[in-house]
């Protein structure tokens, strides 16, 4: 019986995560707009959006080939597979621990892969741009969140998400370490997910954009899978944010269906905060020039260094 | 309660180290000044939760110090000094700030190194002060080697002081009078190097060491 | 019985190279050399299989010096090399026997080639040190003879030489390693030499002999500066056994000296690879990000592999001077799956250039593109071999690469502050490395095979006969089968760490549902299988409903590309056009970069031109000053051939007394 509930709390959060990844997104569009002063759209309209392009037709390039076509399923795939994997409402789910979070960070660098492979597949200059400035990214994000990973680790003991968020539940503490890792992560959340400072999710057709580019030939329901898996992603990574660094109110995966509800709610909450900052922060900020994109994930590089050494000290005295 | 005061100096001493990182990377003089204000705010935080750690009430005098004549009398007059010589709007050049920070990464971690096994029998708190004030040492010695501006040199010296104040009020007992003394020849020197500057401002119409260098002829 | 089996399969593959060069006129001989091969060394990885009744076998042969004899021996590490190096050298001969039909002077390569794997076989074998370096240099010269069989071309001929100089040097370094082992009384097989206490200088020294012996011949940095010369000179099927095969030869060679014959190790000998390895794992990829020649570019991403095992060897040797067994077991065991990932995943990819080459006449990325579409099977292989050597999950490099990561998650145990906080920051080196590898990968992808043709050989590319296709599938087929069942894997490679480091890790085949864990389960756990079929199952329930609820339509039309309407496949984006921004930021620190842009003012309608100088730090500061003393000292020393006849008397004189002497002190 209890093999049965589990299996319908790993499903719930895969359908959970699914289906709040596109409102998360609306709810920041619409704080955004009520930021400026605008009324903006509801927050459900991304939804609507996603299902008006799966009922378009799709527009293909001349030389697109079955990388192309197979692309935005794989990424949709490996997006979602990582994002069922960070506890959401509650820890331990039945296959939480088929990945560690090295493998979650891994499966997100293949999605990356797929999409660049997908940027480069017509042969146009805009997908170049995309394609390799998302490479650039990439290898300087991917130290930094290792970084981040070491530090949590060695804190915790483990890499295991749900033995972290366990840990850090248990042991509420002060830690500058901790503190710094939470700042490198939150800068590499915002480089990862292109929002501004980094890239502009607003707008389409500039040079500077790097997400956008890989995806302007897209059309009908791959552009669909390819938003979506974008949204998964920042679903993931405010809910890995909330579940490291702020594990209040997470339930046990054996929990009684009260504690669940507790945990669901918490977590609705932690997404709601999470999204407000975020619409605050990107509306105070302008975009950086693309080249001052590595000085500002070599700070979160640094910040990473600088708390591994700060838990090497605190672990030695 | 024992664990959150370590925690809370734990944090405070961290914090300096990583603004003193921050010195290393900002390029605007008028930001440099702000960022070094925020070092000696700090610094003070730190030395007074010291104080009520160790329970030692002249360190409350030295953090009282710390925080009138670091953090508001001598920035206020290096700002005004800078408007002075017109230089407020620069931005330097600071070359390779990857290496920089990397270098920074690696003396951190040397000063840890060579620190925590040499305290091995002390209190854990004025261990981890002690290391991190070399680190803060180091860092104030490596940006004044990689900056032209005299005026950031300055800044950089009287970083490396506050990392000296760190440490000696990590270490118990550190009397009254060897901190007035210290803060004193700090004040000497820094109206000495101000009044240097002018002269040299006058003389050479720049304040930038590579064109100090070039009027000597030590550079093409 | 494998032991003789193995040594009788070797000599047979002596035989096969006499046989080339007897048979030579036959129009068949190519095939029929390679079919040999494929069976020669499809017995061998038998016999590495075989389960043996003792653990270990030794055997002497009376050739060879007539006090020494020939040991060769077979335990659990030679039979895992040997199976390494056997499916490596199957692999190749079977992908030979289509791509040899494209060389022009098959005679230059068929009596070599053979010789090349009975070569390596032997150094696995090899159980005292007369034995092992005449296999090294038999190897060596091999190699060296099939590196120059293009030798038309003045590029070839370079790296021939270059090859030759690095290998000789290797080669007296190993010399010295081996005569400082043997001690004075010049006791040079392995038993002996395991059993003699050695003084802590004299294991410094074998340490650094050992290091720039073996890892000049596998690519370490600094000594890596032949291998992205020679591994492309040589044919498709050479470069691979060179890049996938010889290279873990070395590998093996360093830990047979260094855990084997060294003895117990200090915290400090671990210093050495660590730094190394980190060295090449950077190095490496940032050079293979900017090469444009295909095989190039997979010769620098070689060194950066071979970074990671050293890193992963050093790892295992902090961990096992501690006497903590189970993380040096973890680290030692995470080394060899490496060495077994890479050797198939790189073959795969040499593969799968040598196609590009065959099938296109070109090696230079900046003048192929849209080969998707022309070799639909190639590309489909190679694209695998790129997500296996970019560490990506579900498939194979990821699962060594998880390992070495979970190995650095528990350097806070290790008492000596240098290695430390040195493990760490070995670990942002790897994961730098790593992130830059799959940048680097999508690179060489992206351009060659995706976009548009830049000319015409490659808009009449073709793909390779259905044995070059076969010998890439299997190859993917196993990296596949090796990323989803690595607890197979792992359980075979694990008792080596028993007898190398003096622990194992648990045996990952309890643990259900087939995954890993290597520490404890609590800890940290991974399970491929599972994870490649959540994969799976979320794309096709994602496609069907898509096509239950949405639109299943499609058409093809121009591309979009915002409206403009482009017909130059030359305005899309070339391999230097995607390195760009990592040349921007990270270039300058590893080699020195400069950009020169020479823009015509407005009215002169000549063309624009942007000239890129990379220069190779390492070259510049420490082979150039090396070789002009060199050059230096052997013209000053030129004197010596002008000499009138009593000046001569003179030096020989002064030579006899001088001994003298010596003599008498």
């Amino acid at each position: 019986m209890t093999f049965l509930f589990d299996l319908v709390a790993q499903g719930a959060q895969m359908l959970l995560a699914l289906a709040l990844s596109p409102l998360l997104i609306g709810l920041i569009r619409k704080l955004k707009a009520r930021l400026l002063r605008r009324k903006g759209p509801p927050i459900i309209q991304p939804w609507r959006d996603l299902i008006r392009l799966l009922r378009k037709e799709v527009v293909l390039a001349d030389n697109a080939s079955w990388l192309y076509r197979s692309a935005p399923y794989l990424i949709f795939a490996m997006t979602w597979v990582a994002a069922s994997l960070v506890p959401t409402f509650a820890t331990g789910l039945m296959f939480s621990w088929s990945a560690d979070l090295i493998a979650i960070i891994a499966l997100l660098g293949s999605a990356r892969f797929f999409l660049a492979l997908a940027g480069m597949d017509i042969g146009t200059s805009f997908g170049g741009i995309g394609s390799s400035r998302e490479a650039m990214f990439g290898s300087l994000a991917e130290p930094a969140t290792i970084m981040i990973v070491f530090t949590v680790s060695f804190v915790a003991g483990t890499t295991q998400l749900s033995e972290i968020a366990a840990y850090m539940a248990g042991n509420l503490e002060l830690r500058a370490s901790v503190g710094m890792a939470l700042v490198g992560l939150l800068i590499v959340a915002i480089a990862e997910n292109g929002r501004v400072p980094v890239d502009n999710p607003a707008t389409h057709l500039e040079l500077t954009m790097v997400h956008e580019a890989m995806v302007l030939e897209y059309s009908g329901r791959y552009l669909a899978l390819i938003e979506l898996a974008s949204a998964l992603k920042l679903l993931l990574y405010v809910s890995l944010i909330a579940c490291v660094f702020f594990p209040v109110g997470l339930a046990r995966h054996d929990a009684r269906l009260e504690a669940m509800a507790i945990g669901l709610g918490a977590y609705l909450l932690k997404l709601a905060i999470g999204g407000f900052l975020l619409a605050l922060f990107e509306t105070s900020t302008a975009k950086m020039r693309v080249f001052r994109v590595p000085d500002f994930l070599g700070a979160g590089l640094m910040l990473g260094l600088l708390a591994t050494l700060l838990v090497f000290v605190t672990r030695s005295l | 309660m024992e664990h959150l005061t370590i925690d809370i100096a734990h944090v405070l001493a961290g914090a300096l180290v990583l603004t003193s990182f921050m010195l290393l990377y900002q390029d605007r003089l008028s930001g440099l000044i702000n960022i070094y204000t925020l070092h000696a705010v700090i610094l003070s935080m730190s030395v007074a939760w010291q104080a009520y750690y160790q329970d030692a009430p002249h360190l409350y005098v030295t953090a009282a110090i710390a925080a009138i004549f670091k953090a508001l009398i001598i920035p206020f007059s290096l700002r005004r000094i800078i408007e002075r010589l017109g230089v407020h709007r620069t931005v330097e050049v600071v070359g390779g700030v990857g290496i920089t920070m990397l270098i920074g990464i690696f003396l951190v971690a040397l000063s840890l190194v060579v620190m925590l096994p040499a305290t091995a029998s002390a209190d854990p708190l004025a261990r981890e002060d002690i290391a991190f004030a070399l680190a803060i040492v180091l860092l104030g010695l490596l940006m004044m080697v990689t900056r032209r501006n005299a005026v950031s040199q300055i800044i950089g010296f009287m970083s490396l002081e506050n990392g000296l104040i760190l440490a000696a009020a990590g270490a118990k007992g550190m009397p009254l009078v060897v901190e007035i003394s210290v803060a004193f020849s700090i004040l000497i020197a820094f109206i000495v190097i101000g009044i240097f500057l002018f002269r040299i401002r006058e003389r050479f119409d720049n304040v930038d060491l590579f064109e100090l260098d070039r009027a000597r002829g030590e550079r093409p | 019985m494998p032991l003789y089996l193995a040594l009788t399969c070797i000599s047979a593959l002596l035989a096969v190279g006499v046989y080339a060069i007897v048979d030579r006129r036959n129009p068949d001989i190519s095939r029929n050399v390679y079919r040999l091969c494929i069976a020669l060394c499809s017995i061998l990885f038998l016999a590495a299989a075989m389960p043996r009744g003792a653990n270990v076998l030794s055997t002497t042969l009376p050739f060879g010096l007539p006090w020494l004899g020939m040991h060769f021996r077979i335990d659990v590490l030679s039979a895992f090399f040997l199976a390494v190096v056997n499916l490596g050298g199957a692999a190749a001969s079977a992908y030979a026997i289509g791509y040899g039909a494209h060389e022009k002077e098959p005679m230059r390569v068929l009596p070599f080639y053979p010789a090349f794997l009975a070569g390596m076989n032997m150094v696995v074998l090899a159980d005292d040190a007369f034995s092992f370096l005449v296999a090294w240099e038999f190897m060596s010269l091999a190699s060296w003879a099939l590196v120059l069989t293009h030798h038309h071309d003045a590029e070839n001929r370079r790296a021939g030489f270059v090859y030759l100089l690095m290998a000789s040097f290797g080669g007296f370094a190993l010399l010295m390693a081996f005569g400082v082992l043997g001690g004075i009384e010049g006791a040079y097989d392995f038993a002996s030499i395991r059993e003699s206490t050695k003084e802590g200088w004299k294991t410094g020294l074998v340490l650094a002999l050992a290091l720039v012996g073996m890892g000049s011949k596998a690519g370490l940095a600094p000594l890596h500066i032949w291998l992205p010369l020679a591994h492309p000179a040589a044919p498709s099927h050479v470069s691979a056994l060179m890049s996938g095969v010889m290279t873990k030869v070395a590998i093996y060679g360093f830990i047979r000296v260094v855990f084997d014959l060294l003895g117990p190790p200090a915290f400090w000998w671990s210093i050495e690879p660590l730094t190394f390895g980190a060295a090449s794992a950077l190095i490496g990829v940032l050079f293979a990000t900017i090469q444009s020649d295909l095989k190039k570019l997979l010769a620098y991403s070689t060194i950066e592999n071979i970074g990671v095992i050293f890193i992963a060897l050093g790892l295992a040797l902090a961990f096992k001077a501690n006497g903590l067994a189970l993380p040096a077991a973890l680290a030692f065991t995470a080394a060899l799956f490496h060495v077994f990932n890479h050797s198939l995943f790189k073959s795969l990819l040499f593969f799968g250039a040598g196609a590009v080459l065959g099938g296109s006449g070109e090696r230079n990325i900046e003048r192929l593109g849209g080969l998707i579409h022309s070799m639909p099977k190639t590309a489909f292989l190679f694209l695998g071999g790129c997500v296996a050597i970019s560490a990506l999950p579900p498939l194979n490099g990821f699962v060594s690469e998880w390992m070495v990561f979970q190995a650095i998650l528990l350097s806070p145990s290790l008492p000596q502050w240098t290695v430390k906080l040195l493990v760490p920051a070995v670990g942002v080196a790897l994961a730098l490395s790593a992130a830059l590898g799959a940048g680097c990968y999508i690179r060489a992808y992206g351009v060659a095979f995706l976009g548009r043709p830049r000319s015409d050989s490659a808009r009449t590319a073709k793909d390779p006969d259905r044995w070059s296709i076969g010998a890439m599938a299997a190859l993917l087929t196993l990296c596949l089968l090796a990323g989803l069942l690595p607890s197979l894997v792992i359980d075979t490679i694990s008792p080596a760490a028993r007898d190398f480091v003096g622990g194992r890790m648990p045996t990952q085949a309890e643990l259900s549902w087939l995954s890993i864990a290597p520490v404890a389960e609590s800890r940290s756990s991974y399970n491929g299988l599972l994870v490649f079929i959540f994969i799976l199952f979320s794309a096709y329930s994602a496609r069907w409903v898509i096509h239950k609820f949405g639109s299943t339509r499609s058409r093809r039309a121009p591309a979009w590309d915002c409206g403009y309407i482009e017909t130059s496949p030359t305005t899309q984006y070339t391999g230097s056009s995607f390195a760009q921004p990592i040349r921007r930021t990270l270039g300058v620190i590893a080699f020195s970069v400069k950009e020169r842009l020479d823009m015509p003012a407005p009215g002169d309608i000549r063309a624009a031109r942007l000239n890129v100088e990379i220069k190779d730090r390492i070259f510049d500061y420490l082979y150039a000053p090396l070789t002009r003393a060199v050059e230096t000292c052997a013209s000053s020393l030129n004197i010596l051939s002008l000499l009138t006849i009593q000046e001569y008397l003179a030096l020989v004189f002064a030579a006899l007394v001088f001994l003298l002497v010596l003599v008498a002190i």
